[in-house]
């Protein structure tokens, strides 16, 4: 189950996060669900590494033991030298101020009584840091970045906000503690289009402005892609393929990632896919298919694939892929399609 | 479905029992009394919808179009709603009808499929139990049938071992599966209109593809008109025959599809299209997002609704309002006074002088062309039109 063994070696001191093998197991009823199974991954400085999956397939709960709000069952995190699943406590919250979560839904990831201010100053009031007048200062100056007038918003409550707004004012928040790694899990997936651009070039301001090192989790292909430098796909818990964005779109070399590219609607009445969309839902991870978790809705699924799990290699440099008959331009003879 | 568009969007009216249009919106208000005043949420919109054919309604959050596909339907409470204008379908008039008559054509020849199946699904029913209501109530039925025409639905949605869904409760299905069932019940008496706001928004692309290709298929089979709602051009850009864009309450631009996209008139349909992340862009590319956000529709702004936001206006923008027109087709409508011709706006050279040139209208807060985040700002804080019940 290892995939260690083929992370893109990196000078270690390029690398803000590095994680092997996690696994993160639930219970349900008397049995277990894997829902992340061995996943390795490294995050280099400056990075936005994009995270893309379908509903269930781990992406969110991977992310999710990044800030450590959900314990990882084996494996291990790595940031900057320290393991989080080991630390606890004191050590691991005040860690934590410098890995920050972006949320998929803004407005229930505000506590709707509280004002904006209060809701932004929160990170440094709960450590106790500055007086209270650096504390407002700060806040001014975090939701001037985000595009928040805050003599208009300080005062009110999150009610009063677009989705799009309080988008902005969960990216202050997450801004106030200094962190240097930010997660964001799905954070555009519930806005309009016109919207989702605005935020998107927010983020990208951001990163450049405070230097931020980010994971960017979503489901839509064309989103991440847009934001990412490099892009790991994952289906039912386990990595499939891992390429810089670019590489990922001209040379997808996984079937799934071939289906998730072909089910992105393009703004183009012209648009064919030569992509052959796919079929069918995730299994469930209760009882997951044997060999590549992939087969049972692949068009190219063979006899092999039943019998043995495709490790993650790679197959050009930076381009890896889980799959025992890749496909495209990086196949080769070897192709099965 | 590419076959079919392609042999079909040649001739207009279609042949069915009915003659004409199926379904003829003229001059649709819907306003909401509210205690900060009256918002306008539909304001003056007509438009047909032809047998067989797709509709596509694009635009943002509180452009009206939910409020426009509900109050078509009739399903807006009548208490605080200002409606205006007719509404005919299939020779009859629903906007003079009370809901007892409605009750008739809603599910049996007019159906609708919401945005969230979980909340439009009842919680504590078998699929089963609801998708027969409605084959029990207007088809008339008896159980034993509409169970095993149940199961038949399900199948033809593509849901997995019906005959034992049949018996499942909404949570015990996935998203995307739930969206089935609420094709399922839209469709069990075969409708001739199908009203679809926004079916796919929360689902997975993945899921959103299988459900977009499910509905034109079913469409195909049963000659069934549609009208898609959605934020998303992209949805409907190889879904619709035709493209209606909103923008605060009324029409902008309304275009056979592939002319909407390829003689974009209006900048706003055009912004729209731009916001959309692309595939083929290389990552990073900084996208083209449209500032600020749609007005307030208690007070919009004079003019032309989207001059705050347009790069491209010019005072004349900010003083009157631009009639819905044609230039050319007949079936291209556009509601602007500088169209883009080949993607380039027509607008005259600004000159330059010092200070606002327009006292009475508010000043866009940015220049026009940056795309930043800043006219997002809550300067007014005002609540969305679609928030309203």
């Amino acid at each position: 189950m290892s995939q260690a063994e083929t992370t893109i070696p990196a000078a270690p001191d390029d690398v803000v996060l590095d994680v092997r093998d996690l696994v993160v197991e639930f219970r349900s009823g008397r049995q277990r669900v894997q829902a992340v199974s061995g996943v390795s991954f490294q995050v280099r400085r400056g990075e936005t590494l994009g995270l893309v999956g379908e509903s269930g397939c781990g992406k969110s709960t991977t992310g999710r033991t990044l800030v450590q709000v959900q314990s990882a069952t084996s494996g291990s995190i790595d940031y900057q030298g320290q393991d989080l699943n080991s630390l606890s406590g004191r050590s691991l919250r005040q860690l934590r101020t410098k890995i920050q979560m972006i949320f998929q839904d803004p407005i229930s990831s505000l506590n709707p009584r509280r004002r904006i201010r209060d809701i932004v100053a929160e990170p440094l009031a709960i450590w106790g840091k500055g007086t209270k007048q650096e504390r407002a200062t700060k806040v001014r100056e975090m939701l001037e970045a985000v595009g928040i007038d805050p003599d208009a918003a300080g005062d009110r409550r999150p009610g009063e906000f677009s989705g799009g707004q309080c988008q902005r004012i969960s990216i202050a928040r997450a801004l106030m503690a200094e962190p240097d790694l930010l997660i964001c899990d799905e954070p555009v997936s519930a806005l309009d289009v016109s919207v989702q651009a605005q935020i998107l070039n927010l983020l990208a301001d951001l990163k450049a402005r405070f230097q931020l090192t980010m994971v960017f989790i979503a489901h839509d292909l064309a989103v991440v892609k847009n934001v990412s430098d490099r892009v790991a796909v994952m289906y039912l818990g386990k990595l499939v393929e891992v390429a810089g964005s670019d590489d990922l779109y001209r040379a997808a070399a996984h079937p799934y990632t071939e289906a998730l590219l072909a089910s992105i609607p393009e703004p183009d009445p012209d648009h064919t896919s030569s992509h052959k969309a796919l079929t069918g839902e995730l299994p469930s991870p209760l009882d997951p298919p044997s060999g590549c978790r992939f087969r049972t809705r692949c068009p190219y699924a063979q006899e092999r694939c039943a019998s043995e799990e495709p490790l993650l290699r790679e197959l050009a440099p930076g381009h890896q892929v889980a799959c025992h008959f890749p496909v495209g331009p990086l196949a080769g003879g070897s192709s099965a399609g | 479905m590419r076959g079919r568009r392609g042999a079909r969007t040649l001739e207009f009216a279609d042949v069915g029992s009915h003659q004409g249009p199926l379904l003829v919106v003229e001059d649709l208000h819907t306003a909401f009394r509210t205690p900060r005043g009256t918002v306008r949420a539909v304001d003056g919109v007509s438009f047909e919808v032809y047998e067989g054919k797709t509709l596509g309604i694009v635009g943002e959050s509180g452009s009206g179009k939910t409020v426009l596909s509900r109050s078509i339907m009739g399903l807006l409470p009548p208490r605080d709603v200002l409606r205006s204008g007719t509404v005919h379908f299939g020779g009859h008039e629903l906007s003079a009808m009370g809901e007892n008559e409605l009750r008739a054509v809603w599910g049996a020849e007019l159906s609708m499929i919401f945005q969230d199946p979980m909340t439009a699904l009842n919680p504590v029913k078998r699929i089963g139990v609801q998708i027969a209501e409605s084959l029990v109530l207007h088809l008339g039925m008896d159980k034993k049938e509409a169970r095993s025409t149940s199961v038949e639905l399900l199948r033809s949605v593509g849901i997995p071992s019906p005959e034992e869904r049949v018996r499942w409760y909404p949570f015990q299905l996935s998203g995307g599966m739930r969206q089935r069932v609420m094709i399922a019940i839209a469709l069990a008496c075969a409708p001739r209109l199908v009203m679809a706001d926004e079916p796919t928004t929360g689902l997975d692309v993945t899921v959103q593809a299988q459900i977009l290709d499910l509905l034109a298929d079913l469409q195909r089979e049963r000659h069934m008109a549609v009208i898609l709602v959605t934020h998303d051009l992209g949805v409907v850009a190889t879904r619709a025959d035709d493209i209606i864009v909103m923008y605060a309450g009324r029409i902008v631009e309304r275009a056979p599809t592939r002319t909407l996209f390829r003689d974009t008139k209006m900048p706003y349909t055009r912004a729209l299209m731009d916001s959309i992340p692309r595939l083929a862009d290389p990552s990073g590319a900084r996208l083209d997002a449209i500032a600020g956000r749609p007005p307030d529709l208690v007070h919009p702004p004079a003019g032309c609704r989207f001059a705050p936001r347009c790069e491209y206006a010019r005072d004349k923008c900010r003083e009157q309002e631009p009639p819905l027109r044609t230039v050319g087709s007949a079936d291209h409508l556009f509601a602007c006074w500088y169209p883009l011709v080949d993607g380039v706006s027509t607008a005259p050279p600004v000159r330059v002088t010092l200070g606002s040139s327009s006292p009475s209208t508010p000043t866009p807060a940015d220049p026009p062309t940056d795309a930043g985040p800043r006219g997002d700002e809550p300067v007014s804080g005002n609540p969305e039109a679609e928030t309203l019940p």
